[in-house]
């Protein structure tokens, strides 16, 4: 069906299509306002909002580019592809830092890296809105055109007298739709869902219109894929013929600009609901380059072949379709233009008002009026008002460039140039993110340097010869100075002039920027804006820059309400209320609600202004030196306040260590005692119960014959005999222990001594084998000798008792030594176990149950005595055998002499 | 407080997250070497590729990275806070990172 694509018709289609997405706008905020947005905020719209980056000058323009150059215009969009699929590099620490720090736009960004710098926000925002006035210039001129070639095609309409008129209604009805969706809400969190939707809508638009008409030329002109490709081989574009430098240096633009210009961070970033949505982006957004690339070539080629040499390449998408007849292919190719331009200039106007209002606006009337907390009345209404004001100002910029440059041909390049522009910011902006060196001097010195040789090599040179720079200069250099000339600079010539201004803006920039940086030193608040930034993954979100103060939580809810609103800044203080445990009063201004307040302010005036509004009735704007040592000092304290701790710990440990020992001994000493105990009953009872035997028999006149009665009367002596030595152990262990003993001090030889307690034990007549050394025995001694004998006769018995080797022995050794005599009894049995050593000379002790020969007492008794001789006695482990070390001063031998 | 002792054997599922993280940052390495091979073609209207063989390769590692790319982003899990692959930060100011 073929529809006349009259004028007529095309404005009426076109004022429809505005209605719908005014429409679409309205039904997306009201669905957001009510709660049921969902579906607003899913990934595909998201990826949908990026396609701004495929302006008008892409929708026409690659086709023309195309034509002209070949492959080339691919670079634009290989560049975003590259970056898109490389999102956990940069975009997703971007998005996630605009999140957490609630920018809301690329100048805002800078600005709060680096110190919340006033300065630097004012600068990006200049580079930016001189970079992208152009480009809106760009879209007015592309609508303008294309309504021409529609109007051409139309016979019935009156020639188009002045399309300067068509720009500018355009111009007003976009600034209108900005105005109504784009300052609807301040806060930059409440995302524009209108305008957002809006785009979304739009993006559909433009890209089924391209493929609608790719369609058409390669399957209803073309005669499909393979006849297609041939015939775009038998063109003038052929062949493979793209510059190397060329195509890596606009590649690399490209993917700068996509991170950089002002509109793309508005979706990006600022318009990002969710990082997930990142995800999908990452290889949906590619996806959709590819396909709005997809069919450039095939039309750029149909359209060289069909139309004649006059027609416009960049007008092929319309006429293309008109010259054959199909009006309706070719309105749809309108409106995907329409959209293309449309779009492009609703976020770039929201983006450079945002922009403009909040640094350069705001700061210069809260200047005037006096400062934040002084000022009466709302001040939202004054921050909406400049920013619709920012909002008609861009766009009546942007008219105004179309108006002077004339609309020619002077346009066509503009698009790259305003790319490289806001190219300059992206050695500030990732080295911000990445590099916690970088400084606000090393950020201004850059972007002023790459600034400065855009203009110069590329923005001026692009008006045209004789425009703004003249022939002479542009082949002699300024002044005559040659290495000054704007397309090839320190006398390098041969350069294309786009890669030369590439290279040489960039180069500088990075270069100053890295340089400025080493060399300069950072405010605190800058190296805290740093950290935050290059560590967001790592730090929790919180911008903590506010040490205590004296701000009054009145003043600061009035402030709130002034620019977030009555309702919602209430909410806010009442929230930090509850949270702070004080529900029902004003919170505390704690450095966490400071916090946060600014951070809800930022979003709706960015950071520095907030910053600087607080900071007006904190009455301290920037973090000192002495806030930052206060919090080393108290680090500092906590630390050594937990080492002190830690030694008390290890006290307690070491305190538990001995009670535990000591709890151990008792408990042995108490087993022990109650073994004695039976075992003592046990002692006692054997005699008893024969002594008792025995008389009964003699009492009964049992034994009638004496030789029997002397043998019973024998038993009852021996047994009570018995009775009276174990009696009188215990007698001797506990007047010993009392200290109750008398000595009888003497003098004699230790060899007598010895040879006493040998006889005393019987030894001569036993198994046991002695070995002695008479020579060291023949010491002095004033001592109480028997003591000393009954100690050594202990010894001796033990060994006789004890020793379970088949041929036992005991040697006796005597040397003098550090004024001591030291006696050492050593058998060659299997000596005490390691566990029994310990408590061998306790009372009741006894080293092994079945060799019950006496009731543990000896020892006890030996070490009693050693004692009062001021002696001691010791078990001598290691000596393959029991060994029992006996200690005398040798002060009584020497006296004794 | 002793350290508690590395683990031998990293859980399969971690290790899979890193190694998938990796090869999202390698995937703009890979994009721009296949992008940029087009700069060694022989060019220029004689002997230069030809268009078609140009596009259709251009198209077609376009394609391939979309299709990477989908891969990836299915794989990775939601909860990218963690900065698994990334080295602990330097305490020290500066430093790239």
């Amino acid at each position: 069906m073929a529809v006349t694509a009259s004028l007529n018709l095309l404005v009426a289609v076109c004022l429809g299509y505005v209605a719908l997405l005014f429409l679409v706008a309205f039904a997306a905020e009201r669905a957001a306002l009510q709660g049921r947005g969902g579906w607003l905020r899913s990934p595909v719209v998201y990826t949908l909002s990026l396609s701004i980056y495929c302006t008008a000058w892409t929708f026409y323009g690659a086709v023309g580019y195309a034509a002209r150059s070949g492959l080339e215009y691919l670079t634009i969009y290989l560049g975003p592809t590259l970056v898109m699929i490389g999102w956990w590099w940069g975009l997703r620490k971007l998005v996630r830092i605009g999140r957490t720090q609630r920018v809301t736009s690329i100048a805002d960004l800078i600005s709060s890296r680096y110190g919340k710098s006033t300065l630097l926000a004012v600068f990006v925002t200049l580079i930016a809105v001189i970079g992208t006035t152009p480009y809106i210039a760009l879209q007015l001129q592309s609508v303008t055109a294309s309504f021409a070639s529609i109007a051409q095609a139309d016979p019935n309409a009156a020639p188009l007298e002045d399309n300067r008129n068509i720009a500018l209604w355009v111009a007003v009805g976009l600034a209108l739709f900005t105005i109504l969706f784009g300052t609807r809400n301040l806060d930059a969190n409440e995302r524009h869902h209108g305008v957002v939707m809006a785009i979304a809508v739009e993006a559909v638009v433009k890209l089924a219109a391209l493929m609608a008409v790719g369609v058409f030329v390669v399957w209803g002109l073309g005669g499909g894929v393979g006849e297609t490709l041939a015939r775009i081989d038998a063109s003038a574009r052929g062949h493979w013929q793209v510059d190397g430098a060329r195509w890596a240096g606009l590649t690399f633009l490209s993917a700068a600009a996509f991170l950089t210009l002002p509109r793309m961070f508005q979706v990006l970033v600022v318009e990002n609901d969710d990082e997930r949505h990142l995800r999908t982006a990452s290889w949906a957004f590619p996806l959709y380059l590819m396909l709005i690339s997809l069919f450039v070539v095939p039309i750029a080629v149909v359209g060289l072949e069909t139309l004649p040499a006059s027609a416009n390449p960049d007008q092929f998408v319309l006429t293309v379709p008109l010259s054959q007849g199909q009006g309706a292919l070719a309105m749809f190719a309108f409106l995907g233009g329409f959209s293309s331009a449309t779009s492009m200039v609703i976020v770039a106007a929201i983006a450079l008002a945002t922009m403009v209002s909040n640094h350069i606006v705001m700061p210069i009337w809260l200047r005037l009026t006096g400062g934040g907390a002084v000022m009466s009345g709302d001040v939202r209404h004054v921050v909406i008002l400049s920013r619709r004001l920012s909002i008609a100002a861009v766009l009546a910029l942007g008219y105004l460039f179309y108006r002077v440059s004339g609309g020619g041909a002077a346009l066509a390049t503009i698009g790259l140039v305003s790319f490289a522009g806001v190219a300059q910011f992206l050695p500030a902006l990732m080295g911000g993110i990445l590099w916690r060196g970088a400084t606000r001097l090393g950020a201004l010195v850059g972007l002023s340097l790459g600034f400065a040789l855009w203009i110069w090599c590329l923005l001026l040179p692009s008006f045209g010869v004789g425009v703004v720079i003249s022939e002479a200069v542009l082949t002699q250099g300024p002044w005559g100075w040659g290495w000054l000339r704007p397309q090839a600079l320190f006398g390098i010539t041969g350069i294309d002039p786009m890669v030369h201004a590439i290279i040489w803006s960039m180069l500088f920039n990075a270069g100053g920027f890295i340089l400025a940086s080493l060399v300069s030193f950072p405010t605190p608040l800058e190296r805290l804006q740093g950290a935050q930034f290059v560590n967001v993954f790592q730090h929790s979100a919180r911008t903590q820059n506010w040490a205590g103060g004296t701000a009054q939580s009145e003043d600061l809810l009035v402030m709130a309400q002034r620019i977030l609103g009555p309702a919602q800044s209430q909410a806010l203080f009442q929230d930090e209320a509850r949270r702070q445990g004080l529900a029902g009063y004003l919170p505390e201004p704690n450095p966490d609600f400071l916090a946060r307040l600014e951070r809800e302010l930022s979003g709706s005036v960015g950071a520095a202004t907030a910053h600087a509004m607080v900071g007006q009735i904190m009455g301290a704007a920037t973090v000192s030196v002495e806030d930052l040592l206060a919090v080393a000092d108290e680090t500092a304290q906590i630390m050594e306040h937990s080492s002190q701790l830690e030694a008390k710990s290890a006290e307690l440990t070491r305190t538990a260590r001995q009670l535990r020992a000591a709890n151990e001994k008792l408990t042995q000493l108490s087993v022990q005692k109650d073994a004695f105990l039976s075992q003592i009953s046990h002692e006692l009872r054997t005699p008893m119960t024969s002594i008792r035997a025995f008389s009964e028999i003699l009492r009964d006149g049992g034994a009638v014959d004496p030789a029997m009665q002397s043998k019973y009367a024998g038993i009852i002596h021996g047994e009570a005999i018995r009775l009276t030595r174990l009696l009188d152990d215990l007698l001797d262990l506990s007047v010993l222990e009392n200290g109750q003993v008398s000595l009888n001090l003497r003098s004699g030889l230790l060899s007598e001594v010895i040879d006493h307690a040998v006889a005393a034990t019987g030894l001569e007549n036993g198994t046991l084998r002695l070995h002695r050394d008479r020579q060291a025995e023949q010491v002095m001694l004033q001592t109480d000798l028997d003591r000393l004998a009954q100690v050594f006769i202990n010894l001796i018995a033990n060994a006789q008792k004890y020793c379970d080797a088949q041929a036992p022995e005991l040697t006796i050794a005597v040397q003098a030594r550090d004024g001591e005599l030291l006696i050492d009894f050593i058998d060659n049995g299997a000596g005490i176990p390691r566990a029994a050593q310990a408590v061998v000379f306790e009372k009741f002790s006894r080293v092994s149950d079945q060799k019950a020969g006496g009731a543990g007492l000896g020892l006890a008794i030996c070490r009693e005595i050693m004692a009062r001789l001021d002696g001691s006695i010791a078990y001598l482990p290691g000596q393959g055998g029991a060994a029992f070390r006996v200690t005398l001063p040798l002060a009584q031998r020497l006296a004794a002499q | 407080m002793s350290r508690k002792p590395q683990p031998l054997f990293l859980e399969r599922r971690s290790y899979r997250q890193r190694r998938l993280i990796d090869a999202a940052r390698l995937l703009p390495v890979l994009g721009s070497v296949l992008f940029g091979l087009p700069v060694l073609w022989p060019s220029g209207p004689e002997g230069g590729l030809p268009t078609s063989s140009a596009i259709l390769y251009l198209f077609g590692m376009w394609i391939l990275l979309v299709w990477l790319s989908l891969v990836i982003a299915r794989h990775l899990r939601d909860d990218d806070s963690d900065t698994a692959g990334d080295s602990p930060s330097q305490p020290d100011a500066g430093g790239w990172r």
